[in-house]
């Protein structure tokens, strides 16, 4: 077997767009040299080393921790969301899962909650709106019990911890074909539900997040099972269908 | 020699150290809860320490502003804390309590953090943990429902609770929900995707901030009654560190040129269990949490240049050189003794991969007495991450590690009521210098920045809202237009440079420039050298920086420009403080102060004292704060 290259020809099909109510389009650029061990990030600050040498505009995109937590990557990569690894973000990608000469498409999150504000960013405080709504449990500082008094059995606290693992990235949103936040509100709803701490609020966290999720825009959810495909920390639909129980719950305890 | 200084009274309660806390909250003014939605405070930042502040502020009553530079404030940079956080519940009756806690962060800080300050934090540590499961923060628990706890560097009991390898960010996802619960009740006012880029001062005291919305390029007028500054570290100014890329020094370097002090800033923290710098490419260091070394063991080849693969290197030609040199402590010694120990060997030829600058982390041991299911559950994302960063199973070769920059020690002079020199400014979490002293003990930093926001802040802003009388200063007011256009001067000049160098490769250069004469161990010579080249780069910088587009727009390069270039007055600041501290202490080794054996050498007589620089037109001023110990006895440290 040839020893696989450790460098790499590239071309790149990248959105560009220079506001939310401005059209968009794809540019074409090619790279020659790209290291495998690059994360797909760093692949595309050497475009825009590139495209500053040549007196041109980079291209914006949003990431920070470049570590896979803070949620703030995106990018649907050659149609995939996070590009075509499972379970990782775009910055935890790397070059290694390409091959020389491939053509590679890169596009912004999109959702109709979701517009574009340059490029390949889009604007997500949507989903900070439907925390507020209820995402939390309400509890001032100073006011909380010993931690120990209450107990939380091993399997209740790992699986409180699955749904907490949500980044908050939007990706269940750009993969599902309603642009539905069912995932998202889904996780955080599970989270708190599952939690004895969580209960007190439990007959109108539900129905306040849901309705929030509603009025942003966000569509409904039709079990395509997209939004777990292709989250990065494999958050689990097994937590919509916990989210629907308590919605039920608090349609019924919590209209009053 | 700088002699102490009167402007750095610390204002810590005298007398019994165990109830200092507690007779100085009894001291402060209060301010009737109705009287209270009257104060505007500014938040900057959405941390740990900014996100919790907001929020308990906003619970007690007061108007609050709340910003951040990411798109959303759950982003902040602490989401990215893997290992824990500290607290003295003594849960595993292994003889833990509030002294002791107290007494391993001024140990660990190689004495030279102010003991008031560090009792507090241990004091309060317990009502965090209470307060974050309360929010419901899913810790790790015992199969029995309670919490669990792991013991992390530089301790020799189990304090550290933890909720998988992502503490961080479920800490802060509890910070960031009751901050959500206070915008969504009205009481804060949230902008993300906002950069601070001024402090606005008028009559001696903070009065708010300029900000630039970097969506629209729009700078903002932001007044308040009080302005905390809880913007982080400035380890960016190595360029490649385990920060995120938003990182930066800029907000409290405003702020040092608008008369705060700036302190001890040469106190850097490098973490020893980094992923290897593996290209030229490279835009940051993986932390591998340091509870990895609870299980893994160090070990370099006995033999310099072995390129034999670890597996074939019998048990015999290997050198577990932590576990050799500090047999009490063995992997588990202090950062900065974990990471100057690896920078020897490989120094000395022994570093293994590729590079020769690594060493490895070796979990078979682990695997072999406790099953891989155990160490799998332990540190599976850990692992997951390894693999996926550098295309290797560390179940079954050892972990290549090296040393990173990993957190700040110094920052924002304050005294104990985290107040800056600038009245009305108030400094929390890592942007601030105070309890951590030259070196940080792991899981202590998101400990820290809790503590600050959610019990100390709420308390003593006090100390200027109600227990000194200042003027209202609104946003028509001459001292905002002025700082105001500054700031818009600052960037128009960037944009007008239009010469042929990218901000990222000049960042490199800084970075490099840094880490070679700056970073794991200093020179009298190497410093003097690193002061000449930030001057000569800040120089290229503002004749030669190529920034495209526009300011009215989102402008990634722009905003790197600016953060760049208050990288580059800082650095010098940097080099100059670590040239002048004639010790080596914690995390800041000086090659002339070392003993034989190459351990650092402390130097009490002239050094116990916080340096504080204080910023102006011809220079910065060293200013001196003594610090003395009542409590826990100077003595060297030793993890022998
Ligand atoms: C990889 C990693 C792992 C770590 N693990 C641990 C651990 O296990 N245990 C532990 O105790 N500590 C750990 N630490 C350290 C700890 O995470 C940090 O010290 C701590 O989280 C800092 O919190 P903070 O609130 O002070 O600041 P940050 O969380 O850094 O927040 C800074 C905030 O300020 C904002 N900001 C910055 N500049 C500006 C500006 N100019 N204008 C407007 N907003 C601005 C940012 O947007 C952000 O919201 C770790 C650090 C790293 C890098
Ligand atoms: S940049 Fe933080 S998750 Fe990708």
């Amino acid at each position: 077997m040839a020893a696989s290259p450790t460098t790499l020809r590239l071309t790149l099909h990248v959105w560009r767009q220079a506001g939310p109510e401005r059209p968009g389009g794809f540019e074409v650029h090619h790279l020659a040299e790209v290291s495998v061990d690059m994360s797909f990030l760093e692949m595309l600050d050497i475009l825009n080393e590139q495209l500053l040498s040549q007196g041109r505009d980079p291209f914006c995109f949003d990431h920070d921790c470049r570590e896979g937590i803070c949620g703030m990557c995106s990018l649907v990569i050659n149609g995939q969301v996070h590009g075509p690894e499972a379970e990782i973000t775009t910055c935890q990608l790397h070059m290694r899962h390409f091959a020389d000469g491939d053509t590679i498409v890169i596009e912004p999150f999109r959702a109709r909650a979701l517009p574009v504000v340059r490029d390949l960013v889009v604007d997500r405080s949507a989903l900070d709106r439907i925390i507020a709504a209820g995402g939390y449990i309400s509890t001032d500082a100073g006011s909380a019990p010993e931690a120990n008094a209450l107990p939380v059995s091993t399997a209740v606290a790992d699986e409180a911890m699955d749904a907490a693992a949500c980044i908050g990235c939007a990706g269940c949103v750009a993969a599902c074909p309603n642009a539905s936040a069912m995932l998202f509100t889904a996780a955080k709803v599970s989270h708190l539900a599952l939690l004895p701490q969580g209960a007190p609020e439990r007959d109108r966290r539900a129905l306040a997040m849901v309705e929030r999720m509603d009025d942003e825009g966000f569509g409904g959810c039709t079990n395509e099972r997209e939004c777990q495909a292709a989250c990065p920390k494999a958050v689990s639909v097994a937590h919509i269908a916990r989210l629907n129980r308590e919605f039920l719950r608090s349609s019924v305890l919590g209209r009053s | 020699m700088s002699a102490a200084s009167d402007r750095l009274d610390a204002r810590c309660p005298g007398g019994d150290m165990a109830t200092r806390w507690t007779r100085h909250k009894f001291d402060l003014d209060l301010i009737n809860p109705a009287n209270r939605r009257g104060f505007h405070v500014i938040v900057v930042g959405t941390g740990l320490a900014g996100g919790s502040a907001a929020a308990s502020l906003a619970e007690m009553g007061y108007s609050v502003t709340s910003m951040c530079i990411q798109d959303s404030p759950r982003r902040a940079h602490s989401i990215a804390a893997q290992g824990g956080i500290n607290a003295a519940k003594a849960y595993r009756n292994d003889g833990d309590s509030v002294h002791r806690l107290f007494y391993d962060t001024v140990k660990g800080g190689d004495f030279r953090a102010r003991e008031s300050n560090v009792h507090r934090l241990a004091e309060v540590s317990n009502q965090i943990i209470d307060q974050c499961v309360a929010l419901g923060v899913p810790f790790a628990r015992e199969y029995g429902g309670t919490l669990a706890n792991r013991s992390f560097g530089g301790a020799q009991v189990a304090r550290t609770f933890y909720a998988r390898g992502q503490t961080g960010q479920q800490l802060l996802l509890g910070a960031y929900g009751s901050l959500m619960r206070q915008v969504h009740a009205g009481r804060v006012n949230l902008l993300p995707r906002r950069e601070m880029v001024e402090l606005v001062v008028s009559g001696g005291n903070a009065c708010g901030v300029i900000a630039r919305n970097l969506v629209t390029g729009e700078y903002e007028r932001h007044a308040a009654d009080a302005v905390l500054l809880c913007t982080g570290g400035y380890g960016n100014v190595f360029r490649l560190s385990t920060n995120a890329q938003a990182s930066n020094v800029t907000a409290a370097w405003r702020c040092h040129r608008r008369g705060a002090f700036f302190a001890n800033p040469c106190y850097t923290q490098i973490h020893p269990t980094c992923i290897p710098v593996s290209g030229a490419h490279q835009s940051k260091l993986t932390l591998m949490s340091e509870s990895l070394r609870n299980d893994g063991r160090v070990w370099v080849p006995s033999r310099a240049g072995d390129e034999r693969a670890p597996g074939d290197i019998p048990e015999a030609e290997r050198d577990h050189y932590l576990e050799r040199r500090y047999p009490s402590f063995g992997n588990l010694v202090p950062r900065d003794v974990a990471s100057r120990a690896a920078k020897r060997v490989c120094d000395e030829g022994f570093g293994v991969g590729a590079t020769g600058t690594a060493v490895f982390l070796d979990f078979a041991d682990a695997i072999a007495r406790d099953g891989r299911t155990a160490v799998e559950a332990r540190y599976g994302n850990l692992f997951q991450m390894y693999e996926m960063i550098t295309g290797e199973d560390p179940y079954r070769v050892p972990m290549r590690i090296f040393p990173a920059v990993h957190y700040t020690m110094g920052g924002l002079w304050v005294d104990y009521n985290l107040e800056t020199t600038v009245p009305g400014l108030f400094a929390l979490g890592e942007a601030n210098f105070s309890d951590h002293g030259a070196n940080r003990l792991g899981a202590s930093a998101l400990m820290q920045g809790l503590a600050d926001g959610t019990f100390v802040i709420p308390a003593t802003i006090t100390a200027h809202l109600a227990g000194r009388s200042f003027e209202r200063v609104d946003v028509g007011a001459p001292a905002f237009a002025e700082a105001e256009a500054e700031a818009r001067a600052r960037n128009d000049r960037i944009l007008g440079v239009g010469g042929g160098s990218t901000v990222t490769s000049l960042h490199r250069e800084l970075g490099q420039c840094m880490w070679n004469l700056v970073g794991m161990s200093r020179s009298a010579a190497g410093l003097g050298e690193a002061i000449e080249r930030v001057r000569e780069l800040r120089d290229r910088f503002w004749a030669d920086v190529r920034v495209p587009g526009e300011a009215n727009h989102l402008n990634p390069s722009l905003e790197h420009a600016g953060r760049l270039a208050d990288f580059l007055e800082f650095a010098e600041l940097l080099a100059t403080d670590a040239l002048s501290r004639e010790e080596s202490c914690g995390g800041h080794f000086r090659e002339e102060h070392q003993t034989a054996e190459g351990e650092a050498l402390r130097n009490d007589e002239d050094f116990c004292h916080v340096a504080a620089w204080e910023h102006g037109a011809l220079g910065s001023t060293r200013h001196t704060e003594p610090l003395t110990f009542e409590e826990v006895h100077l003595v060297t440290r030793s993890y022998k």
